[in-house]
Order: C-alpha cells, then sequence, then structure tokens
C-alpha cells in the first residue's frame, strides 16, 4: 500500500468528488448571497439551496420547509436543545438523555443545568440499547424534551426509534434525535419515528465540513425554538448569518447521493465491515465486540484487543488511520465513557479501536488491514506482561495490582 | 499524538523485551501498574553476587511511552551497580524521551519498576540469607 488507508468514516468521511463538482459553480459563478433578492445572482444561490433543502429533507422524508441549515452537527444539536429548553421552560424544566450519547448533546444538556433545569440520564444495556420502558419510567409532568443518537458515534448502535417515538408522542413530549452518523447508513423516516427535532452533519456523508442541518417538525405538534444566533432572520428566524450556498448545495449533493444508491451502498459497506470483522475474529483470538451485532451500523465495527493498549496498537498502524475511542477525548487518558457505559471492563475500553469503513474504502485495502492488525496485536501481546499471564492460568482479576 | 523520534525508536526496536525465570534466585521482578489504567510493567533484573546489574528484561502493556519508558530502563540499569540503578529518576527519562505532559507517569511507572525489582530481588536475598543462618 503506497499510502494510508482510512478506516476512520465516523470522525469524518472523504468528500465525493460529485459533491464537489456540484459545488464549485457557487463559488466561482454563483456566488450571490441567497438573500438577495434584487439580482440574478441571489436567484441563482436561492435556487441551490431551494434545491439543496428539498434534497436534505427527502432523505429523511421530511418537509423542505421543515429543514434548517447550520454549521453542522454541534450547532444543530444546540439550537435544537437550547431553543427547545427556552421556548419550552414555561412548560417544563425537566430534560432527559441517554448515557452514551454524543457530547454535542451532553454537553448543552448539561449546560442547561447550570440555569436551573434537570437533566435524566438514561443508562444503555451492554450493547448500548436503550430500554424504551426506561424512557417511559423516567418522563414526568415536567419533561419537555428527549434527546438521543439515532446511531451511536462509538460503537454504532442503533436505538429503537420507532417505539421511543411512540412513547414520547403519547406523553405529549418532544424527541431530538441526532441522526449524523445514522443518516447515511439507515433509513429514517420522521412521521413514522415521530421524531420531532433531528441533527445532520453534511462531512459525515461525504459532503463538506462546516455544514449540517437541524429538522424543526411543523404540524402534529408544530414544534417552535428560541433562536440562538440573531441577527438578519434567515432561515425563517432560527438561524440568522449569510447561508453558506456552496456548502449547503454540497450536503444536498451528498443526501441525493445516498438516496440513489441505497441499498447498493448499504450492502457495499456491510460487505466491507464484515470481511473486516470476520477476518480479524478468524486471526486472532481474545477478541471482542462492542456494541450491539444485532441493531448495529453497517460501516462500524468498535473490538476490544484483550491485552493490548489500543494507543499502542494505532501506533503499530500508523498507515491506517483508526479511533481509538472517541477522537473527541482521545487526547486524554481516560478510557471512552461510552465503553464504560456498557459495562466494558476499564482494561478492555483501554484495548479498544474503532473501524468504520466508508464509501471509498476497497475490498483490497480491508484484507491488507486484517494482515496488518494480526501483526500488530500479536507483536504487543509478545510484548505483554498480561498476555504471558493469561497463558500461564493467572487470573488478571485476581491480581493485586500496585496502581498508581 | 505525535511521539517523539527516541520513542519511535524504542516501540519500533524494544530492548531487552523478554522474560526471566521468576524463581531464578538471583532475578528480581518488579510488576507496577494496572489494567484499568492502560499501564503494566514488568521489569526483570538479573544481579550477580557484587551487586551489579547484569542483564534486564521488560514487557510492558501500555502506550508507546510506557513501551519505550522500560526499553530504555531496561538500557540503562545494565551494568549498574544496585545503588546507582536506584538513582535513576522519572525526570531523566522524561528529558531523554521528550515525553509531554500526559505521559509523564509512564516515565514514574518506569522508576518504580526499578525499585521494584531491586526490592524483590533483596526480598529473595535476605530470605536465603535468614534461611542460612
Amino acid at each position: 500500500m503506497d499510502r494510508s488507508i482510512y478506516l476512520d468514516n465516523h470522525a469524518t468521511t472523504k468528500l465525493d468528488p460529485r459533491v464537489l463538482d456540484a459545488m464549485i459553480p457557487y463559488f466561482t459563478e454563483n456566488y450571490g448571497n441567497a438573500s438577495s433578492r434584487n439580482h440574478s445572482y441571489g436567484w441563482k444561490a436561492e435556487e441551490g439551496v431551494d434545491q439543496a433543502r428539498t434534497d436534505v429533507a427527502a432523505l429523511i422524508k421530511a418537509d423542505p420547509k421543515e429543514i434548517v441549515f447550520t454549521s453542522g452537527m454541534t450547532e444543530s444539536d444546540n439550537l435544537a436543545i437550547k431553543g427547545i429548553a427556552e421556548m419550552y421552560r414555561e412548560k417544563g424544566n425537566h430534560l432527559i438523555a441517554v448515557e452514551t450519547d454524543i457530547r454535542s448533546l451532553l454537553d448543552p444538556l448539561h449546560s442547561l443545568e447550570r440555569h436551573g433545569f434537570t437533566l435524566t440520564i438514561i443508562p444503555v444495556d451492554s450493547k448500548g440499547r436503550v430500554d424504551p420502558g426506561k424512557v417511559r419510567e423516567a418522563i414526568r409532568p415536567e419533561t419537555i424534551l428527549v434527546c438521543m443518537m439515532a446511531v451511536n458515534h462509538e460503537i454504532g448502535t442503533i436505538q429503537p426509534l420507532e417505539e421511543i417515538g411512540r412513547i414520547t408522542r403519547e406523553k405529549g413530549v418532544l424527541l431530538h434525535v441526532n441522526a449524523s452518523y445514522a443518516a447515511g447508513v439507515m433509513p429514517i423516516d420522521v412521521n413514522r419515528m415521530n421524531i420531532d427535532l433531528l441533527s445532520m452533519n453534511a462531512h459525515l456523508i461525504y459532503g463538506p465540513k462546516g455544514v449540517g442541518a437541524l429538522y424543526v417538525r411543523r404540524k402534529n405538534p408544530r414544534v417552535r425554538l428560541t433562536a440562538q444566533i440573531d441577527g438578519g432572520g434567515h432561515e425563517r428566524g432560527l438561524r440568522s448569518g449569510t447561508l453558506n450556498t456552496p456548502g449547503i448545495v454540497g450536503m444536498g449533493m451528498a443526501c441525493r447521493i445516498l438516496r440513489e444508491n441505497w441499498d447498493q451502498e448499504i450492502r457495499f459497506l456491510r460487505g466491507l465491515r464484515d470481511k473486516l470483522e470476520n477476518g480479524i475474529l478468524e486471526e486472532l483470538d481474545y477478541v471482542s465486540i462492542n456494541g450491539d451485532v444485532e441493531n448495529r451500523s453497517p460501516a462500524v465495527s468498535n473490538l476490544s484487543f484483550a491485552f493490548v493498549e489500543g494507543e499502542a496498537l494505532l501506533m503499530g498502524l500508523k498507515e491506517i488511520a483508526l479511533s481509538s475511542g472517541s477522537a473527541c477525548t482521545s487526547s486524554t487518558l481516560e478510557p471512552s465513557y461510552v465503553l464504560r457505559a456498557l459495562g466494558v471492563g476499564t482494561d478492555l475500553a483501554h484495548s479498544s479501536i474503532r473501524f468504520s469503513v466508508g464509501r471509498f474504502n476497497t475490498e483490497e485495502e480491508i484484507a491488507y488491514s486484517v494482515r496488518r492488525v494480526k501483526e500488530a496485536v500479536n507483536r504487543l501481546r509478545d510484548m505483554s506482561p498480561l498476555y504471558e499471564m493469561a497463558k500461564e492460568g493467572i487470573d488478571l482479576k485476581t491480581v493485586q495490582w500496585n496502581s498508581h | 499524538m505525535a511521539y517523539s523520534d527516541k520513542v519511535i525508536d524504542h516501540y519500533n526496536n524494544p530492548r531487552n523485551m523478554g522474560s526471566f525465570e521468576k524463581t531464578e534466585d538471583n532475578v528480581g521482578t518488579g510488576i507496577v501498574g494496572a489494567p484499568e489504567c492502560g499501564d503494566v510493567m514488568k521489569l526483570q533484573l538479573k544481579i550477580n553476587d557484587a551487586g551489579v546489574i547484569e542483564e534486564a528484561k521488560f514487557k510492558t502493556f501500555g502506550c508507546g511511552s510506557a513501551i519505550a519508558s522500560s526499553s530504555l530502563a531496561t538500557e540503562w540499569v545494565k551494568g549498574k551497580t544496585i545503588e546507582e540503578a536506584l538513582q535513576i529518576k522519572n525526570t531523566d527519562i522524561v528529558q531523554e524521551l521528550n515525553l509531554p505532559p500526559v505521559k509523564i507517569h509512564c516515565s514514574v511507572l518506569a522508576e518504580d519498576a526499578i525499585k521494584g525489582a531491586i526490592n524483590d530481588y533483596k526480598t529473595k536475598k535476605g530470605q536465603k540469607e535468614n534461611v542460612q543462618a
């Protein structure tokens, strides 16, 4: 392999060349401000944005009028959570989220806790799934919002959204779903699933960075939000600021490509992921899968390699781009909070690697990666005192460690 | 995280990786750290009757910096007397390997592993002498 293999598609994806082609004219020729109503430059930009709005809405079976363009998932989550909290404060001050949610959901919620809101965090089972019954139990008269991820960023577990949506609708509580990691791998229907707000990111579906969308339900019920960025009143007053036309056009094209090749793409991703995962499991012992193999994104495999530390393993696989847990937390020494929530031992959490495949990976890259993972793990196990002890029949759980 | 060239060199070419028989009289074994913390180092020293460390071996579960710290420790202790080896400070390892602040604990573990191995050796010797007396 003469270049690095990219297996970190949950961190970001490569821009699809078709997306880039769609974007370029909006930099070079149609560079008008989509809000300029008095000349063709503005009209052209607006047409591009309208088409994109239609394409984004179609992917999640929404109405184009329900799409608000933002700068990405983090902004969409912040707008949804803070916007709902502010608008519905009279109704109640209780919010619900899931233990394994991404920080763009959890951090705005924690920030609201400092402003008089209370938060219930629902635990997950050992596969990372939420029991819908626990959502029902957590809802109180003063609950206004339930938040969760459709597909988890680290382990790819898919939540039972339809069942949860039925509960939140029945209880009259709003449901906000972060679908950033789901949009390209699982069919979403905001009406069938009773989703009220939904955040998406372009750069996780082969679109550009710096653009995302928030779906805000317009009827049954009509969801109202307090804007978090004030200014010229763009996006029906929900998100002021000149529209990022090239980015938005790119996001629209990314959604259209997904929709047009849906079945084929899902089959392709699943094929690569399974080849990778099965290959590794066949070649190595003491490897465990983190997540829910029955309800999982076809693009992700999160594996723990016992007796080997994740960061050291990445160092031995430097020509393969991978993550050990979440990229956001890898600068700290703390093992993944997602894996700990599943009850994965801290030792195995330290030994975990996230493989995320994408549209531009090849079978050849996967075969090479399996070989290299096997070599690197075996090399580090030779070097590992834990592997040596396990081979001698020592139960590592009974050892008295002198830790710091 | 970008590793220093020296850390990468020790990671790719670990010095004195392996094990001695723990039961040998002249071998001291130090095992420090815990799997839950993401680092376990095993350092073994073969010490002669004059108190000189003749050979050293390590095995480490941990990040590249932990592997490099223990690999370096085996290089440094070889040929030293017990007293000289006890003078090796974690800060020397930090300096030699250019470890960033978040990896300083790796160097602390390596220093502790040296001390642990020497203690184990001394305990073994002491017990033997006690038995003989």
